[in-house]
């Protein structure tokens, strides 16, 4: 009837035994100094900046560049309309919020006009000044909402791309002049790797190639010296002296925000590349500007650097592939950074600082302690009355902490505040599992029921209600991950990994360790 | 042992009183909220940063007792290079105009560690002039909320969708009544909790909302776990009426709820007395909350199971073949007397 005991009882050693080297035993030994082998220190479990501290880092977000990005756009949309029109005058940003149309004909005036104020009336105000020519400069409630959004869009995407990093809960806030940002990251061992994918502005567009890859002079000469207004020079990536430019279109019909899935791969030469999907608004936008261009050459600029630029074999719809000399992890980087979205503007790090931990160490030291008296108190009362089936809920407890925090550290989780709630109220179930189960076989025996019937019907009644309670509470906790941010994340993955844990300890461990006793020895009447 | 010896308490009996009584706490926290204002921590109202530079490496404790209420509101880290010994304080800015509060906040805090013999540390208006210089102030900025409206947005939406999720899984399990039982059982602890912490004027923090999450969670398995065995009572009880099957179920549950809800609660305790200034909001919230939750799925979630449900009959499937040999030779117990003691 037991034969599978001793199969039991090893694999539940085992898994004791694992996850309290991987979870428990690391943090003993920093504590006691003890010695850690090099390979379990790595997979120690992470502590927030509640509890850890971590680095801040100050930076100003230069929303200048999200402003001359809009101003350029307008301008080439001026210039289009005009086109339509024949109207050919020169345009010229000037300024982030300023540009300057020069030479409209005397005798095409108002038909200028009517055409700029279709444009740029809502956002742009208009000064004529003389010899035909024009300033358009951003209006002021413009200006201010258009830099207002940059910062948030920056933070955001901040956000984001920290949470992919794998430092689980961020603090990003905004501070004294509103463009700078105080971004506090826990647990944070590679400080440059992380200021780099943050700061990583990651604006990819694609462009059409109209001459290249020459030197600029060659370039320069192809246009008699003077390029076309809506055309513009950029560098290869590896643009310094051995000097490929290319000439493209200033305006980029499809660019990052069109991409739906980044992600690393190989490209037919088995080079690391990055492959990429797009939206659905934007696979028709691409596959307008792939099948109109047949035959020619397609830039791809990552912040204004030109990665590759293949030919245009056919129409592309909805997917493609980025390739140019990465390394597997550059490919992994940019494939994130773009995941992510690029920033409006870039960053310009203004201080790195260490920072402690905010719950100070008395605050931690205090609640680890009163985790462990309510811990005992939790315990003293299992075996005080349920006696000897006391031992039966203790272990399970114990197995379910131990077991919680191994895990937790295998998955690279990041313990912080929220993440110790989750762990209380996990506790909270494990006892409730414990006393549901053996109330459960007090009521059996009460019905005049043996020992080994009580407890089988025991485990096997709870088992249902266990599954309901359990089931609801990972639902929960799965709309909470999917919908939450940070802390409530925390809160969640803790919770949901301790709900498994405590389903295995309190049905599997337990019933196996009754199992033990009633094999050893003829029980007459339980310890309950 | 046993807690109670065959309880057979009418809890079905004091379902509108317990309604009333929710009613007037939920009400009352609202007035409170509605006139005075949910406090908010730094996290959701941003406030001021002073980096202080102390002569001595400071304890952040001691640091953190010395600022208005204990600190219990304040972000106290230390900052940069440790050489520097110097301090980060998060503070609340929120009375003052944006303007005049950055030197006012900083006086304030450099006033609260004087007095409480952490200084000499000379007046903010003089700013450290040098990396060597101590007992200064070094700095100090405004900051925004770490939690934004974004993300406070997000927050709600989670919890909202958690609620959905969990209504059409005790729908499906069990029956709607249930369901809406259950959904308005946590909304109400929720209620309640948050009625607490404005009576007490505890500030809405990261750690508070942790402590919100948990005893959602806490409400919900409790709720449940007396929803399970009324489902297994309507089972065995078939010829009582519902009333009576929801008190022998909760009755039946009482000292496994005394039990469970006991411990978590003194495990809570301990934290609220031994876990420090910081841990305290944390720890109240929690034991409101484990207390209400307790009460909510004995009062309230079983008695909106009863309004729902009527006077109509209660149809239930045929008797569900459970585990072998179950329900067989046993009599179809009255309330509370199925347990011999």
């Amino acid at each position: 009837m037991y034969k599978n005991l001793r199969w039991k009882l090893l694999s539940i050693a085992a898994v004791f035994v694992v996850f309290f080297a991987v979870g428990v035993y690391p943090m003993l030994g920093a504590h006691f100094h003890l010695p850690v082998p090099e390979a379990l220190q790595s997979r120690a479990l992470k502590l927030g900046l509640d509890l850890k501290g971590g680095v801040e880092l100050r930076m100003r977000v230069n929303t200048d560049d999200a402003l001359k990005t809009t101003t350029t756009s307008t301008a080439e949309a001026l210039r289009a309309s005009l086109a339509t029109s024949n109207i050919t005058p020169m345009i010229n940003v000037t300024s982030p919020m300023t540009f300057r149309v020069e030479g409209v004909p005397q005798d095409r005036d108002s038909q200028f006009r009517t055409a700029s104020d279709e444009v740029t009336a809502t956002d742009y105000d208009r000064n004529p000044l003389p010899a035909g020519t024009y300033e358009f400069k951003m209006k002021p409630n413009i200006e201010r909402d258009q830099r207002e959004q940059a910062v948030d869009q920056t933070m955001q995407t901040i956000d984001r791309r920290v949470n992919e990093l794998g430092v689980v809960e961020p603090s990003i806030a905004r501070q004294s002049n509103n463009e700078e940002l105080l971004i506090q990251l826990p647990g944070v061992s590679d400080v440059a790797h992380a200021k780099e994918i943050i700061g990583k502005t990651a604006q990819l567009e694609f462009k059409l190639v109209e001459a290249g890859p020459a030197s600029k002079e060659d370039l320069l000469k192809q246009y008699n010296g003077n390029l076309p207004g809506d055309l513009e020079i950029l560098p290869g990536s590896g643009g310094d002296a051995t000097g490929a430019f290319y000439v493209v279109k200033k305006i980029a019909p499809v660019t990052g925000s069109d991409l739906r899935v980044a992600k690393p791969g190989l490209d037919e030469n088995n080079q690391p590349a990055v492959h990429f999907e797009l939206k659905p608004a934007g696979a028709p936008k691409f596959g307008k500007l792939s099948g109109e261009n047949i035959g020619r050459y397609l830039a791809i600029a990552l912040d204004n650097k030109i990665i590759s630029a293949p030919r245009l074999d056919g129409r592309i719809t909805d997917q493609g592939r980025i390739s140019g000399g990465f390394t597997a992890e550059s490919a992994n980087d940019l494939a994130l950074t773009l995941r992510s979205g690029a920033l409006p503007a870039s960053l310009t790090s203004l201080e790195e600082n260490v920072v402690g931990p905010s719950l100070g160490a008395d605050s931690i030291r205090a609640g680890v302690l009163a985790s462990l008296v309510g811990l005992m108190l939790i315990l003293g009362f299992m075996l005080v009355y349920y006696k000897l089936s006391g031992i039966n809920a203790a272990v399970a407890l114990i197995f379910n902490l131990v077991i919680l925090l191994g895990l937790m550290a295998y998955l690279g989780a990041t313990m912080t505040l929220p993440g110790i709630a989750g762990f209380v109220l996990t506790m909270g179930v494990g006892v409730d599992s414990n006393v549901l189960i053996f109330e459960r076989i007090k009521e059996e025996i009460a019905a005049q029921r043996g020992v080994r019937a009580a407890i089988n019907a025991g485990f096997s009644r709870v088992l249902m209600t266990l599954l309901d309670t359990h089931v609801a509470s990972l639902i929960a906790a799965a709309f909470l991950f999917q919908f939450g941010t940070g802390p409530i994340r925390g809160f969640a993955t803790t919770l949901s990994i301790g709900l498994f844990v405590n389903l295995f300890t309190s049905i599997f461990v337990s019933k196996t360790l009754y199992d033990f006793e009633l094999s050893r020895r003829q029980v007459p009447a339980l310890s309950i | 042992m046993h807690i109670f010896k065959s309880p057979n308490f009418d809890f079905v009996r004091w379902k509108w009183h317990a309604i009333a009584l929710s009613w007037v706490i939920i009400l009352a926290g609202v007035f409170v909220i509605w006139t005075k204002g949910m406090p908010k921590g730094v996290e959701f109202s941003g406030g001021t940063i002073v980096l202080v530079r102390f002569q001595q490496p400071p304890d952040l404790d001691r640091v953190r007792g010395a600022l208005p209420g204990g600190g219990a509101n304040a972000v106290v880290q230390s900052y940069g290079d440790p050489a520097r010994h110097e301090v980060s304080i998060r503070v609340h800015s929120r009375e003052v105009e944006a303007g005049a509060s950055l030197s006012n906040t900083a006086e304030s805090v450099v006033e609260a560690l004087n007095t409480n013999g952490l200084g000499p540390i000379a007046p903010a208006s003089h700013l450290c002039a040098s990396p060597t210089e101590f007992n200064c102030v070094s700095g100090r900025r405004i900051v925004g909320p770490t939690v934004g409206a974004e993300l406070q947005q997000r927050g709600i939406l989670a919890t909202v969708f958690a609620l959905g999720g969990i209504l059409v899984y005790i729908a499906f399990r069990f029956r709607f009544s249930f369901a809406v039982g259950a959904v308005v059982a946590t909304i109400h602890d929720l209620l309640i909790t948050l009625a607490f912490l404005a009576f007490f004027k505890h500030e809405l923090s990261l750690n508070v909302i942790a402590a919100l999450l948990t005893i959602t969670g806490y409400s919900m398995n409790d709720t449940i776990v007396i929803y399970d065995r009324i489902r297994e009572n309507m089972r065995s009880m078939r010829r009582d009426n519902l009333a009576t099957i929801v008190n022998s179920a909760v009755n039946q549950m009482l000292d496994r709820t005394m039990i469970t809800g006991g411990l978590t609660l003194l495990s809570v305790i301990a934290l609220f007395f031994f876990g420090g200034e910081v841990l305290k909001g944390f720890a109240f919230t929690m034991i409101v909350g484990i207390i209400t939750g307790t009460y909510s799925s004995v009062f309230i979630a079983a008695a909106i199971v009863l309004i729902w449900q009527g006077k109509a009959p209660v149809k239930v499937a045929p008797a569900a073949p459970v585990a072998p040999g179950r329900a067989a030779g046993k009599p179809a117990n009255k309330s509370g007397k199925r347990r011999a003691s």
